[in-house]
């Protein structure tokens, strides 16, 4: 009846209970003081079911950045591990709970906060951007998002019952295979990364169709802004990359299950085979992550700039010659994996090549700000920040994508800090740079500078601390993933490691009490016109917040940085128009269910509760079923509800 | 006046921190940066001649962002300019220095790739040795077949000798590494890698594996030394007479999961154990 | 700003922005992911299909007279979706019911087919866990016949609305288009598994 699952699977050390309690009490918490106010019929009724870009990006990130909490909390644990377990110390950790904390770490940082966040902004903007009302497919929408919270629930629960793979967020085989690790840990992994693939994928086809098919009159594509491109690109990628990672866990799976030899090293199989898989996904993936980011900063530095984004159309070209590079790279994530000096060249040589487009993107981003009047607000701290850092970060990716020199750093610590270094210099940065930006968009008022500021300097200074060290650990010979290693001289470098986490955290403390302070203080920093920052493109021609409907009437644009055309066109507004019924779908409690059912179908194989199995199978059937023979899906908002809403946004 | 102190005290910080790390790396061995041999040497020059060439670019790209952003900041009252959106000089400077930087770049890449390829032997007029490398869970296994010995987390070899590795595992994925000597190759269960290196003096370095390979990975540590030829021949000698012996049985002993485990000395008495343990992968046991 | 969303109809971009297009696109786009989920499949069985540890080859294994058989019983269920595709544009709602009625038909032969063959494999002792080959194997070919169970469940899902309604409404007509969108996909990945694993294999 219980499959696998014992009371064994609760049992776990001081640490780990700690953790699961804390986690435990928090949702309790919660829920108490959601019930406690009265608020489950709204919350139900306004967020869980709702299918509007904007409601769903917030709960993207909401859910995004308590996962970040989380990834945080084990990167100062390994910190903490590592500045510490030198020659006779073993640390506070067992080796198999650091195993576990690195790899759900890498889980929860790339597909949780990184993809979440990242998806989170596309949501709340896109459909703002190019004029329209919502994305093409809203129900898809909502439904993508509670995969996504699926797919993070393992992670979570796996803190109590069971425990999670130990075997890194990539997943290697054969140590990923059932011969090595015959327990829940990888199962575990395999359905939090596969069923917000699922997500992640939906959301890929329905951001292209979006872009592809509702923007608004007069938007051609050489008009979207380059953040709307950058969308673009990178769901294109999603859609190319993610059925490889879709394919390459299902093949896992099937070896863990069922006893398949794909990617077994008996019985013929091949565990380098799961590896090309893994890495033709992962290195269009970390595109997938940086991309966005990019779009960011295209909006960002013009408009602080008060200045033309510099080279629109090679932005553009950029764009696309990264993805399309991203493709060609994949090896140059296993050089040392034996495949000759003709195939790791080839590989070698294409990695360096996308360096080209993307220097040409910063170059722009720089001449942008050339002759520019800079109003160096936060944003534009984040996006100096993001110079100095990923350039940096991209120098250390050139040279390990020299084949010979890879063979002396490939998964040491110089990979880990390389890497890092252009995930937050890029991927982090951008993010808090848009968060920033837009921020007044959909609250109704701005961030208090001087914290946000101040957590800038945290985060670089904090981040020089943590990761330069490794680095120079990395040329010292120390490997990554360590619990434990032997060389006293490396733990001065652990322990500057370790402060800069502290920096880190301190950063993060700053952000948080941005968020506090700002709200009380918000009547003094409130956006009174939807244009805090005296923008280029549309967004900023709705309310703050915009009305459900984003716009009354459908913009038509002309020409490129809309918004700032129409600000400074000499033609009159029309003062009189007509109103008219606006044509909006329903809210549906659909997603939520199939994303529920879609836990417990894949709690239920972890476990081997195969009733359990079969029943939420049926029970996403049904829902389907139900979803498809809706009535009325939708709903007309009537003209006079929509000139009473807009009166009272622009008295 | 407060701006003043406030600048200067930042580049202070800055140098300080310059200092110390200038300092930190004189007092230790940086492996990578100071190999002791010959691909080790190779590979480092690699690894400072890309650093250089891409300064060609890092630079100016600091420079500029940190000039622009100083002079163009809106309280300086500059040049504003707010429709200048297109250059061709400018243009066809970053595209043009950048790709000549890859031209020269992907030439390297091109000639290391082969001339550092870790399956072409090094050919410097020395008679090489095979030593045949074995990953278990977790600890290394080093078979030497023509001198019939055999030992754990430990290797000996004569200098200036081209050494022949050929590498796989009897247990998940790991990646045989000696900072000192060269770069890296995977150990992989069912296959063959190869690696050649060469020391160029005596000398006692760390090795490791950088590919998890479960709980006691930490721990796959081991020694590799270089020594002369005549101390390396009474090792041998010594080894020789290890009252272990590493039959067909003790290997499947030796092969159970155990984690940091001490140096260990055999007689390798099954001349053909690494082929038999890359045989047991790819055909059936008939046994 | 000017003007009312219909005159600006015309200056769209994309003036087929309606719910069939999109919805078309859309599914469009998610068979050509799965092309490519199908893609990594494939590949993988490329590696691995001489990998028969010392057991049977596809040559000794593989029935091709059968699985030509197969195929043709596949290609006219996806032949009726699309004949029910056209009868559902044109409004015909008996004809729609017949087509789709066929493909289910049809398409259950095939998955039966397909059963058959695994349970053959099985019973001689060629089950998926005896080598590579034979795991790649069945993984491919489960796959397309998890996808032909799919679409066998959405023809009466989609065909139980259309039965209960008057005429063939837009929405029906949408879905089963994707319907005969997605039977047809199955059939296109079928001649590449025909082409790869059974012609390549014995041949």
């Amino acid at each position: 009846m219980l499959g696998r699952l014992t009371l064994e699977a609760f049992k776990h050390d001081w640490i780990e209970y700690l953790a699961g309690i804390s986690m435990v009490l928090g949702g309790l918490f919660i829920v108490i003081l959601i019930t406690y106010l009265g608020r489950w019929k709204w919350l139900w009724k306004e967020w869980i079911t709702s299918v509007d870009h904007k409601k769903i990006g917030i709960m993207y990130l909401i859910y995004s950045f308590l996962m970040l909490a989380k990834g945080l909390v084990d990167a100062a644990m390994m910190r903490a591990q590592q500045a510490v377990a030198v020659g006779e110390s073993m640390g506070y950790l067992t080796s198999e709970h650091y195993q576990q904390i690195f790899t759900a770490h890498g889980v929860t940082m790339i597909f949780f906060v990184a993809m979440g966040v990242m998806f989170g902004l596309i949501n709340l903007i896109l459909p703002l951007q190019i004029g329209a009302r919502d994305v093409a497919f809203p129900f898809l929408n909502n439904l993508s998002f509670w995969f996504f919270a699926s797919g993070g629930m393992f992670v979570i629960v796996s803190l109590v019952i069971g425990v999670y793979s130990g075997a890194g967020w990539s997943g290697y085989t054969p140590l990923s295979g059932i011969k090595y690790n015959p327990g829940v840990g990888v199962d575990y992994w395999l359905w939090s990364i596969q069923i917000s693939g699922v997500g992640t994928l939906l959301s890929g086809i329905n951001f292209i169709v979006t872009i592809l098919k509702m923007r608004c009159p007069g938007m051609t594509l050489m008009k979207m802004p380059i953040f709307v491109w950058a969308t673009f690109v990178t769901m294109i990628l999603v859609v190319f990359a993610f059925p490889i990672l879709n394919a390459a866990t299902a093949m896992l799976f099937t070896d863990r299950l069922f006893d398949t030899h794909i990617f077994t090293a008996e019985y013929g199989g091949n565990p380098m085979m799961y590896i090309n898989l893994f890495w033709a996904w992962g290195h269009p993936e970390v595109y997938i992550l940086i991309l966005p980011a990019f779009g960011i900063f295209s909006e960002i530095v013009p408009v602080f700039s008060h200045k033309k984004l510099f080279g629109y159309t090679s932005m553009v070209w950029a764009l696309v010659a990264i993805a399309f590079l991203s493709f060609i790279v994949w090896l140059h994530h296993f050089f040392t994996m034996g495949a000759g000096p003709n195939v790791n060249a080839f590989f070698g040589i294409m990695t360096m090549v996308i360096a080209v487009p993307t220097g040409v993107k910063i170059f722009n981003w720089i001449f942008t700000m050339f002759r520019g009047h800079l109003e160096l607000k936060t944003p534009m701290y984040w996006f100096l920040g993001f110079i100095f850092l990923f350039t940096i970060g991209g120098l250390s990716g050139v040279l390990m994508s020299i084949p010979a020199a890879d063979f002396q750093v490939h998964n040491s610590l110089f990979l880990i800090a390389h890497f890092h270094n252009v995930i937050i210099g890029g991927v982090v940065f951008g993010f808090f740079a848009g968060y920033t930006y837009w921020f007044p968009k959909f609250t109704g008022f701005k961030l208090n500078e001087t914290l946000g500021k101040y957590a800038f300097w945290c985060w670089v200074i904090g981040f020089l601390l943590a990761f330069m060290p490794l680095y120079l650990l990395g040329f010292m010979g120390a490997s990554r993933r360590l619990d434990h290693y032997d060389v006293a001289e490396w733990q001065p470098l652990f322990l500057v490691a370790g402060v800069g986490t502290l920096v880190i955290l301190a950063g993060v403390g700053f952000q948080v009490l941005q968020v506090l302070v700002s709200i009380k203080q918000r009547k003094e920093n409130r956006d009174t016109n939807g244009d805090p920052w005296n923008g280029r493109t549309l967004e900023w021609s709705t309310a703050s917040p915009p009305p459900f409907y984003n716009f009354a009437f459908v913009p038509e644009v002309h020409e490129r940085d809309a918004f700032w055309v129409m600000k400074h066109s000499k033609i009159k507004e029309k003062a009189i128009r007509k109103y008219e019924d606006i044509h909006m779908p329903k809210n549906t409690a659909m997603g939520f269910y199939i994303g529920f059912f879609s836990f417990l179908f894949g709690f239920g194989v972890i476990w081997a509760m195969y009733w359990l199995v079969a029943l939420s199978f049926i029970a996403m059937i049904a829902c389907v079923i139900l979803h498809l023979y809706q009535k009325h899906p939708d709903y007309h908002v009537p003209a006079d509800e929509v000139k009473m809403i807009e009166r009272k946004q622009n008295p | 006046m407060k701006k003043t102190f406030k600048i200067a005290f930042i580049i202070l910080l800055c140098l300080g921190t310059i200092a110390i790390s200038a300092l930190y790396i004189s007092q230790h061995t940086i492996d990578v940066l100071d190999p002791q041999g010959m691909i080790g040497q190779k590979e480092k020059e690699l690894i400072i001649t890309a650093s250089l060439l891409m300064l060609i670019v890092v630079i100016p790209v600091f420079a500029l962002t940190w000039f622009f952003a100083w002079k163009y900041r809106a309280s300086r009252e500059a040049r504003h300019d707010p429709d200048w959106e297109h250059n061709y000089i400018a243009e066809y400077c970053w595209w043009g220095v950048p790709i000549i930087i890859i031209v020269i770049l992907g030439i390297a890449t091109w000639k290391s790739s082969h001339e550092l390829n870790p399956f072409k032997p090094i050919e410097n007029g020395v008679k090489p040795i095979t030593i045949q490398v074995v990953s278990l869970d977790w600890k290394w296994l080093f078979i030497y077949p023509e001198q019939g010995i055999a030992s754990i987390n430990f290797l000996q070899f004569p200098e200036k000798t081209p050494i022949n590795f050929a590498i796989t595992s009897d247990a998940p994925m790991n990646s045989f590494w000696i900072p000192k000597l060269g770069g890296q190759i995977y150990a992989m269960p069912g296959m063959r890698s190869k690696l050649h290196l060469i020391a160029n003096e005596t000398g006692s370095f760390r090795g490791s594996s950088t590919n998890i390979s479960g709980k006691g990975f930490a721990g796959m540590v081991f020694t590799a030394k270089s020594s002369t030829q005549e101390e390396f021949n009474q090792w041998v000698a010594l080894v020789k007479q290890s009252p272990k012996q590493l039959t067909m049985q003790e290997y499947q002993n030796l092969a159970k999961q155990s984690e940091n485990n001490p140096v260990e000395f055999f007689q390798l008495q099954q001349s053909d154990l690494f082929d038999r343990i890359l045989m047991k992968y790819m055909m059936p046991s008939h046994e | 700003m000017k003007a009312s969303p219909t005159t600006a109809h015309e200056t769209y971009p994309d003036t087929h922005h309606d719910a069939y297009s999109k919805t078309i696109f859309g599914f469009w786009i998610y068979l050509m992911g799965d092309l490519i989920f199908f893609g990594a499949l494939f590949a993988t069985y490329t590696v691995l299909n001489e990998s028969t540890f010392g057991g049977p080859t596809a040559r000794e294994l593989f029935n091709l007279p059968y699985t030509l058989i197969q195929s043709l019983v596949l290609l006219f269920a996806s032949f009726m979706a699309g004949l029910g595709g056209t009868a559902a544009h044109r409004k015909e709602k008996g004809r729609t019911l017949l087509f789709f009625s066929s493909t289910f038909v049809l398409g259950s032969l095939f998955l039966g087919m397909e059963i058959n063959e695994f349970a053959r494999l099985i019973a001689a002792g060629n089950r998926w866990d005896q080598s590579a080959f034979l795991s790649s194997y069945f993984t491919v070919v489960a796959t397309l016949g998890v996808h032909v169970i799919f679409g066998l469940l959405w023809v009466p899902i989609l065909l139980i609305p259309v039965l209960l309604e008057k005429s063939l409404s837009h929405v029906s007509i949408r879905r089963l288009t994707c319907l005969k969108m997605f039977w047809q996909f199955v059939n296109i990945i079928w001649i590449f598994i025909f082409s790869l694993v059974y012609l390549l294999g014995v041949g």
